[in-house]
């Protein structure tokens, strides 16, 4: 048995099925007696009980040093060869060594050379753990006085004079969880799930939200910290975090009176929150180590410049105390959605987060938009998710990132298939269109009856006594309330609510048995009458391609629907296949020859309609113009076509410099802003608003930046160069396109303007 | 006017003229792009570098994207395609050269960089065989080791091209920087080591600071006519002296400069940045600035001037020595400053000589 993770040990039963004197290979970033103490009680006693043989590497710091970075496949399998017997040692690493010549042969001397260092190096460090010597070292630990003088186990060891608490077992962990969450998430986790009854499954499908913040998956090596001397409290690494997992709030000081010791705090930069504090904090337990949040911190200390606002730090040192300060950060008041102003990075990014530790890839460049859609609109937002990575990440079941704030309000989530998903979506506005005429109407046939007396509905029973009644002007309030932002959706929603308290007590209170059903119907729907918010989301393999008949039949229906297209210009769940949101150039599965035509222009063919609200964003880019491309298309009451640019591990980057490649994609105008308003069309204005700056950057350097298009320069040299030419003179007329759309002569528009900030 | 002779030798090779294009890689990535710069009158090419070092960060980089993400998924073993993932290391640049001179007339110079003694001198065999006219070595490191010694430094130059020298047959041109404690010794050792030329100087592309962002910016910065002036310099003080032929490299960017180098002892001028900036079309220029210049002046050959100014030749041997810089600089008086530092160097007339 081999264990390549050290946090798997506490999460699963290891060594359940190991026969007596077999065989254990654990990658162990520790010393011997320190891996030995860390393992816990109930393994130790397994292993002494199945008398196994305990073998150790570091393999991480093998793999590292032979230029590996994170990669110990190598080295672990060295190892597992080395150790299990399956082949007399000698004639597996010759098998090994000869199996990499071949497999990397094709990709350069340099990929073999790197493989055989790390496999000799393997070898070298691998040991086998001195029971004996463990034990003693563990004795000497436990009790006080000189420790022993212990031979190979690491005689001074540095983490025995003040062992760390162990990590509380995931039982542990989910003690003070929901029901639902010890009893059926717990034992899937620990991939028990085989040991649950049947009915232990909600009967309808129906998957509580908010579950993923359970995992605690502790797989970073490195996390985020914050220096608050630094911080000028941007809210740009809260935006860009792809897993929620920074976050910041703004409270009272008093607030914080209770705060753990090293809670960090500042006061509040903003002039709107004087005499406030701020803090940031990060959930170690849930970072993937991307370290995208470092790369977009705008800010350095001045005399020690290669310190950031927030740098990275080991984790393992930080995950006990991080625990305790995440926790009391939740316990912290949210602040009051209402008083932001959205239009600000560091206020917007205060809003709570419905969408966090999902399990997308680190660095993922699509779980930012959703994140921050949930954000703005979360209490509210049904979401129709697209088969893709977004409905695997979305609903990663045992757990899924989609949750919902204090007052149990969050996104209603659903997958439905490639080609069908826009339709799917349509359907629940329709529905929620459907139950707010309905609440509507009831609540005209009912008012006159309990209002002013003056209609003919009262027929009440005399001697149920005196109904409470709904005083005509809530009535009135909620038939004609405006909902366009954050405080005229929050009071609409305290007139709903006061309105169910009525109805509910006019039910308590005894009815015309007549009565009782449209009350009842009343209370069911009258939520409808708070504005909802439907969302239809997925990947460009979605929208562009497979599902875009019909997402083009419901853009062209007029239906009040917001579709965000997570633009990655490739399939990315299933490998990295090309699709017509692929750029001309690049490299692609089937297109491994680089795509030689253009980029399908699916804003462009939405615009045609001019009844469709179309925005394309790089959040890397301008994420300002970002969130106000989500603002408006949320306010516009018709169709709504986010394009959102999202780097992705298929384009062959590090995604931890995503938001970077997304800067160099408009800097080059590969990838336009825009945001077209077809009520800007009604006020007399151009609808289209060119937001991307003229080209500035060569589109071959930035090109040259991505590995998807780089490839073709090492396979097909003469072909690279003929598409990036292809590539320039595409980019170069839809550039003059989107100029000469942008400057028509509209009444307010200005001739010859080129960039509408 | 028009029976001025260009031609020259360079490095055994027959040449138009002394304007050979200098190492770069947006000026010869491409067949096509040799073609326009043999059409536009270049008397012979440097191909761009082949970066040892680079081609194994570059297998390094793809292996590492090409496994990013991958056997972790339920739904892909791999984000990119296989097929694409190849590496043929030196082999883009070794077919090049072979089109190249089936295809072409103009004179093929390889360009191999690299800064420590190895296994990838043998790199200069397969240019050889390739069909390389002769080849550069451009040996180029930022020395940052605080226990490594000017000898140590200036021997592993020596070694190095001691060892390209027995790989091959073809000429061999070394590249050098100017910073090196005596450059005429060093430039003694090499051609005892086996250099036929020497090319006078390599320009180091160095990163800009950016003073509000607190970055490092990567800056390149195109040669003016000044960059001329330390190898206008060094290749006067050394013409004549050894066995071996010049180039001079950076800042030639008009006819009289190419006059000036050549007066200062190049055999040719290699041209780079006027050529980024204007086309291959600029060698149009270049040699009818050249030749007219020559026809007015009654020279009857470009291979006259060689030298005429050199050190050992010049009528005022002293002014290439340190004594110059005390005359310059006694003779400015303050009101001069703002002219001499002002003066355009791209205007209608010439710099300040």
């Amino acid at each position: 048995m081999a264990c390549h993770h050290w946090d798997f040990l506490e999460r699963f039963d290891l060594l359940a099925g190991l026969m007596p004197g077999g065989v254990l290979l654990l990658n162990s970033p520790f010393t011997a007696a320190e891996s030995w103490r860390r393992l816990g009680e109930r393994l130790r006693q397994s292993i002494r009980a199945k008398r196994l043989v305990v073998w150790l590497i570091d393999a991480s710091a093998v793999a590292r040093q032979a230029g590996m970075g994170p990669h110990i496949n190598t080295v672990m399998q060295a190892c597992f060869f080395a150790v299990s017997g399956v082949l007399p040692r000698d004639e597996a690493i010759s098998r090994i060594r000869s199996s990499i010549e071949q497999a990397y042969g094709r990709k350069g001397e340099a990929v073999v050379a790197m493989n055989l260092r790390a496999l000799e190096s393997s070898l070298e460090h691998l040991h086998q753990l001195d029971l004996a010597a463990a034990e003693a070292e563990l004795e000497a630990v436990a009790k006080p006085g000189p420790p022993p003088n212990v031979a190979g186990a690491g005689a001074a060891l540095p983490g025995a004079a003040r062992p760390e608490a162990a990590d509380p077992s995931l039982g542990e962990r989910l003690a003070s969880a929901p029901a639902f969450v010890r009893e059926v998430v717990g034992p899937l986790l620990e991939r028990r799930g085989d040991s649950l009854p049947v009915g232990a499954l909600p009967c309808d499908g129906t998957w509580p939200v908010g579950t993923a913040r359970w995992e605690k998956r502790n797989i970073a090596e490195a996390v985020p910290v914050w220096h608050s001397d630094l911080c000028v409290q941007c809210g740009k690494c809260v935006l860009v975090c792809p897993h929620a997992v920074i976050r910041a709030k703004v409270v009272d000081p008093a607030a914080l009176a209770g705060a753990p010791t090293g809670f960090l705090q500042a006061p509040a930069r903003d002039p709107a929150f004087a005499g406030q504090s701020f803090s940031l904090q990060v959930s170690v337990e849930d970072c993937t180590g991307c370290s995208i949040c470092v790369e977009v911190c705008p800010v350095r200390d001045r005399l020690e410049p290669r310190r950031k606002a927030i740098t990275m730090e080991p984790q393992r040192p930080l995950r006990q105390a991080g625990r305790r300060h995440w926790d009391f950060f939740l316990s912290l008041p949210e602040q009051p959605r209402a008083g932001l102003n959205l239009h600000k990075l560091g206020q917007q990014q205060l809003q709570q987060p419905l969408f966090e530790f999902s399990g997308a890839c680190a660095g993922c460049g699509e779980t930012p938009y959703l994140k921050l859609a949930s954000q703005l609109f979360g209490d509210r937002m049904l979401v129709a998710n697209a088969t893709g990575c977004s409905s695997i990440y979305g609903g990663n079941l045992p757990t899924t990132p989609w949750s919902a704030n204090g007052a149990g309000r969050g996104p209603a989530w659903s997958n439905s298939l490639f080609e069908d998903n826009a339709e799917f979506g349509y359907g629940l506005r329709v529905a929620l269109d459907q139950q707010r005429r309905s609440a509507l109407d009831l609540l005209a046939r009912l008012a006159g009856g309990w209002g002013d007396g003056d209609g003919d509905g009262s027929s009440g029973d005399p001697a149920a006594g005196p109904a409470p009644e709904v005083p005509p002007a809530l009535i009135t309030a909620i038939t004609t309330a405006r909902q366009e932002n954050e405080a005229e959706i929050f009071e609409q929603r305290q007139r709903v609510e006061a309105l169910k308290a009525l109805v509910r007590h006019r039910m308590a209170s005894g009815t015309d048995p007549s009565q009782a059903g449209p009350l009842q119907q009343l209370l069911e729907q009258a939520d409808a009458l708070v504005k909802k918010s439907v969302w239809l989301v997925g990947g460009d393999g979605w929208a562009y391609d497979i599902g875009f008949g019909g997402l083009d039949h419901v853009l062209a229906s007029g239906s009040d629907v917001n579709v965000l297209v997570l633009d990655t210009e490739v399939y990315s769940n299933t490998g990295g296949q090309v699709s017509k949101a692929t750029p001309l150039g690049a490299v692609a599965k089937f297109a491994a020859a680089g795509k030689a035509a253009a980029k399908k222009d699916l804003g462009l063919m939405a615009m045609t309609y001019g009844h469709v609200y179309v925005a394309s964003v790089a959040m890397g880019a301008r994420d300002e113009h970002t969130v106000r491309a989500f603002l408006e298309a949320e306010s516009y009451q018709g169709p709504s076509l986010i394009l959102a640019y999202s780097h992705c591990i298929a384009h062959g980057i590090d995604m931890a410099q995503g938001m970077a490649h997304q800067q160099a994609a408009v800097e080059s105008g590969r990838w336009l802003l825009y945001r077209y308003d077809p009520r800007r069309t009604d006020r007399g204005e151009n609808p289209l608003q060119l937001d991307s700056p003229a080209p500035r950057r060569p589109l071959a350097a930035a090109m040259a930046l991505e590995n998807r298009f780089r490839l073709l320069s090492h396979s097909q040299p003469e072909r690279a160069r003929e598409l990036a030419a292809a590539a320039e003179l595409q980019r170069q007329r839809r550039w003059a396109i989107y100029q000469a759309l942008a400057g028509q002569a509209g009444p307010g528009a200005r001739p010859g303007q080129e960039v509408n900030p | 006017m028009t029976s001025v002779d260009l031609t020259t030798t360079y490095l055994g090779l027959e040449l138009r003229n002394p304007l050979v294009v200098g190492a770069a890689a947006p000026l010869s990535e491409s067949l096509a792009q040799l073609q326009a710069l043999e059409v536009a009158g270049a008397g012979a090419i440097v191909l761009h570098s082949l970066f040892e070092e680079q081609i194994e960060r570059d297998q390094l980089e793809l292996h590492r994207h090409a496994i990013a993400g991958s056997n972790s998924y339920a739904e892909a073993l791999s984000y990119l395609p296989e097929g694409a993932l190849c590496h043929g290391g030196a082999q883009s640049y070794l077919d090049l050269i072979g089109q190249a001179r089936s295809r072409l007339g103009v004179p093929l110079i390889a360009s191999l960089n690299g800064f420590r003694p190895g296994s990838w001198v043998q790199l200069a065999r397969q240019l050889e065989q390739a069909g390389a006219q002769a080849i550069e070595l451009n040996i180029y490191a930022i020395p940052t080791d605080p226990g490594l010694s000017s000898a140590a430094i200036e021997a592993q130059v020596e070694e190095i091209v001691a060892e390209v020298r027995a790989e091959v047959a073809v000429p061999l041109a070394v590249k050098l920087s100017p910073f090196f404690t005596n450059l005429s010794a060093l430039a003694a050792r090499l051609v005892a080591a086996g250099a036929d030329g020497l090319v006078l100087f390599n320009r180091f592309y160095q990163s800009d600071l950016d003073i509000e962002t607190l970055e490092l910016r990567p800056n390149l910065l195109l040669s003016t006519p000044h960059d001329q002036r330390l190898a206008l310099r060094w290749i006067a003080l050394l013409h004549g002296r050894l066995p071996v032929q010049f180039a001079a490299s950076g800042g030639v960017h008009r006819g009289s400069d190419v006059v000036r180098l050549l007066m200062a002892g190049a055999q040719v001028t290699q041209v780079v940045a006027a050529l980024l900036r204007h086309g291959p079309q600029r060698l149009v220029g270049l040699e009818q600035e050249l030749r007219h210049w020559l026809g007015e002046h009654g020279y009857a050959t470009a291979r006259e001037l060689v030298g005429c100014m050199a050190q050992e030749r010049c009528p005022d041997p002293e002014a290439y020595e340190r004594v110059q810089y005390l005359r310059v600089l006694g003779s400015l008086a303050p009101p001069a400053w703002g002219e001499c530092l002002a003066q355009p160097w791209s205007g209608a007339g010439e710099a300040t000589p």
